[in-house]
């Protein structure tokens, strides 16, 4: 895959990109002892605990990683950055990327280790990430299973310029409009930080609403129902009326089912709005001011035809923003990393200026 | 003039309807039907389900208001009531029974068993049999294939009944090994699965726990839509069961292009994990699956709603349905959008489901034995 040729071919000579879904991982859970106090270390280290993993990318799995990438399991921050410098940042010549951390410390049972795993890996991204590399934004890790926790990690660290937004992973123990979560969206709204909702998690309750599948694909694939479980709840539940400066991402949930979502919500609210008389608008309304979704993986129709239908059905230019989600693999050719034949401002506004004004770079 | 015009197209258009609720009008109704075991039963643990709790819908019985009967019992429980405000009203030719009763939700499987017996033969003599323009679906308990394949073996050769029932929300996802014998039985048979909107499950109604309002419950029945799709097509049940045939009841169908694009460029990337697959996922679902109308699509713009057709590709399997007594009802005359070409039009009010359930041809009358306990 040679994503040098695509730049030429996708973005104009005029347009600046920004990157929105760029993955640093963590490669091992000892390279936080030096953020962690000693307790947890010794913790740690005597019971073998590897660290939180949920499962989202298994290592065999193709889309986990593009296949010009080998993996190199180092566990030298330097050489991954200068990795993702090289493969992800220079072949778009990106003005801005995201980085999505997908340390899932929302996983661990002890809420005070989840605590102190987010704050050390936060620190982690700030020295290895954030501070070597002035394109790069990041997302705060939180330990969201425990709301006030979460919250106070946000107090703690939300005001560094480097982060942009605090990560959900998108499965939870309860719907993201539960009240519960309160203290997460006043600590976000306060340091004007976007939350970011990303593929993955792993709650300890079923990837889907019947029970547990038997395959990756279908977990893979059923990632877009959890998705719209947490639009639904989300604005059903009067967020959005009681944070009216609160910004969501919606990052690798797949793009293709907003429409049909959309659609259905609006019915429903049409019928029976008299039972959430909070929400005053018909839900896309909401989601067309609140909310945003990451391009890949896009889910794109086989045609360039239908995918421009699917782009225009979102009634809006604002909604997309662009990703190429390193160093997972969605695409092999420019027209599966961006939809062909677009107007050239709509263009522009899904490369960069959708995620420039939603991030407010 | 224009109520004339009207007439002539409602008599000119055939209307098979694929999803009328008939209700119990109390559940002393079965008591004819069930031995003396299962009425002592009753009146003494009454009819526990899983739940616990579940979100009160807007209307009771989720039911129109104007659905109640005359002498006000509970919406579909009267056939006369129903003659009257939907088969003739609209000139039905046929309409598909979906008794809702709660025996997939029940802890105690003898007790769901004995409860779908006596629906069952509660359907045959109180609504098949008084009334030709009625089918109906054969209740069984999904979680206990055993029982399950025993009443489709007992109803599948009498004519009323053209396709076995269950609900979107089942303890696991369809395409588990449990239900296999399930899709042997209907295979024999050659009975439809129908999944029908509603059901409890095992656990949260959602992916993400426990949604709070009734529209979260009610527009989110969509995800267990799209996981039972993923799970039959996934689990290779086209594959082991070449000739089962699926429909989708009033979970809608605009969420289904964008599904079949996610599963189709997922299935390329992890057909390895998958090897009983040997045709793109969405070839499956356009092969297998039939979907019911209501409730329709409603996009902004009409011209998304031919997209959206277009996309689906599934002309012959779109079967229009009204959901009577439910305050969702969709009318037979202005569910579908005016400018929808008339073919498609009559394909969908009544010639893809002719052509699915067969309701002339397929069925030789036999007597039925009654399953006694």
């Amino acid at each position: 895959m040679e994503t040098e040729n695509f730049t030429q071919r996708i973005v104009p000579a005029d347009m600046s990109v920004i990157d929105c879904d760029l993955h640093n991982r963590l490669p091992s859970l000892r390279m936080l002892y030096p953020y962690l106090p000693d307790y947890w270390c010794d913790y740690c280290e005597e019971s073998g605990f590897p660290g939180p993993d949920a499962n989202d990318y298994p290592e065999g799995v193709p889309m986990s990683m593009r296949p010009d990438l080998s993996d190199p399991q180092t566990e030298d921050s330097a050489s991954d950055l200068a990795r993702l410098r090289e493969h992800a940042l220079a072949p778009w010549n990106s003005e801005y990327g995201i980085l999505t951390c997908g340390y899932r410390v929302q996983s661990v049972h002890n809420e005070d280790l989840a605590a102190a795993l987010a704050s050390a890996v936060n620190a982690w991204q700030i020295e290895h990430w954030l501070a070597p590399e002035p394109r790069l934004r990041g997302s705060l890790i939180v330990p969201s299973q425990n709301p006030e926790l979460a919250a106070r990690e946000i107090e703690r660290i939300g005001a560094h310029p480097g982060f942009v937004q605090v990560m959900l992973p998108a499965r939870s123990q309860a719907p993201y409009g539960n009240r519960r979560y309160h203290p997460i969206y006043a600590a976000a709204v306060r340091h004007e930080l976007v939350v970011g909702i990303h593929y993955g998690g792993a709650p300890g309750i079923p990837p889907t609403s019947v029970g547990w599948p038997s395959t990756y694909l279908e977990e893979y694939v059923g990632m877009s129902q959890v998705f719209q479980a947490q639009v639904l709840s989300l604005i059903a539940e009067g967020v959005f009326d009681q944070f009216p400066d609160l910004r969501v991402a919606l990052i690798e949930s797949g793009v293709t089912w907003m429409p049909s979502l959309m659609w259905r919500f609006d019915k429903e609210w049409r019928g029976l709005r008299g039972l959430t008389p909070w929400v005053k608008q018909p839900p896309s309304a909401y989601i067309r001011q609140h909310m945003r979704m990451t391009l890949q993986p896009i889910d794109a129709p086989p045609t360039a035809e239908e995918l421009l239908q699917i782009v225009g059905q979102l009634d809006s230019e604002d909604l997309l923003m662009f990703s190429t989600d390193y160093p997972h693999w969605h695409f092999d050719s420019p027209e599966e990393a961006f939809p062909a034949n677009l107007p050239k401002g709509l263009a522009r506004k899904i490369l960069s200026e959708n995620a420039r004004t939603f991030y407010q770079f | 003039m224009e109520t004339a015009q009207k007439e002539t197209e409602r008599q000119r258009l055939p209307i098979i309807d694929c999803d009328i609720h008939n209700t119990l009008a109390s559940e002393t109704v079965l008591y004819p039907y069930f031995s003396e075991r299962w009425r002592k039963h009753h009146r003494l643990v009454g009819t526990p389900e899983r739940i616990g709790s579940y979100i009160p819908r807007a209307y009771l019985y989720a039911a129109r208001h104007d659905a109640w009967t005359p002498s006000g019992q509970r919406p579909g429980s009267d056939l006369d009531f129903l003659r009257e405000q939907l088969l003739d009203a609209y000139n039905i030719e046929y309409g598909i029974l979906n008794c809702l009763t709660p025996v997939c939700e029940m802890p105690n499987l003898e007790y769901a068993a004995a409860w779908a017996r006596a629906v069952n033969d509660w359907q045959i003599a109180e609504w098949l049999e008084p009334e030709p323009r009625l089918r109906a679906s054969i209740i069984v308990v999904s979680d206990d294939t055993e029982f399950a394949t025993q009443e489709i073996a007992r109803l599948a050769n009498h004519p009323g009944f053209v396709q076995v029932l269950v609900l979107a929300r089942t303890l696991e996802p369809l395409g588990r090994r449990r239900y296999w014998k399930l899709y042997e039985a209907l295979v024999q048979y050659d009975l439809p699965l129908g999944i029908h909107f509603t059901g409890v499950g095992a656990g949260p109604i959602t992916a993400v726990g426990k949604p709070s309002h009734y529209i979260e419950d009610h527009a989110g029945m969509t995800q267990a839509f799209q996981t039972q799709v993923t799970s039959l097509v996934c689990e290779g049940i086209f594959e082991r069961f070449p000739t089962l045939k699926v429909v989708l009841i009033e979970g809608g169908f605009a969420w289904i292009p964008p599904l079949m694009w996610r599963l189709d460029r997922a299935w390329k990337k992890l057909r390895d994990e998958v090897p009983i697959l040997k045709r793109l996922p969405s070839d499956y679902i356009r092969s297998h699956f039939y979907v019911t109308t209501q409730p329709i699509e409603e996009p902004p713009k009409q011209e998304y709603f031919h997209q959206l057709l277009t996309q689906l590709d599934l002309n012959d399997k779109l079967m229009f349905a009204t959901d009577y007594p439910h305050w969702d009802f969709d009318s037979p005359e202005y569910a579908l959008p005016k400018s929808l070409a008339p073919a498609l039009k009559r394909k969908i009010m009544a010639d893809n489901a002719r052509a699915l359930y067969q309701f002339e041809t397929k069925k030789i009358a036999q007597s039925v034995t009654t399953f006694s306990d």
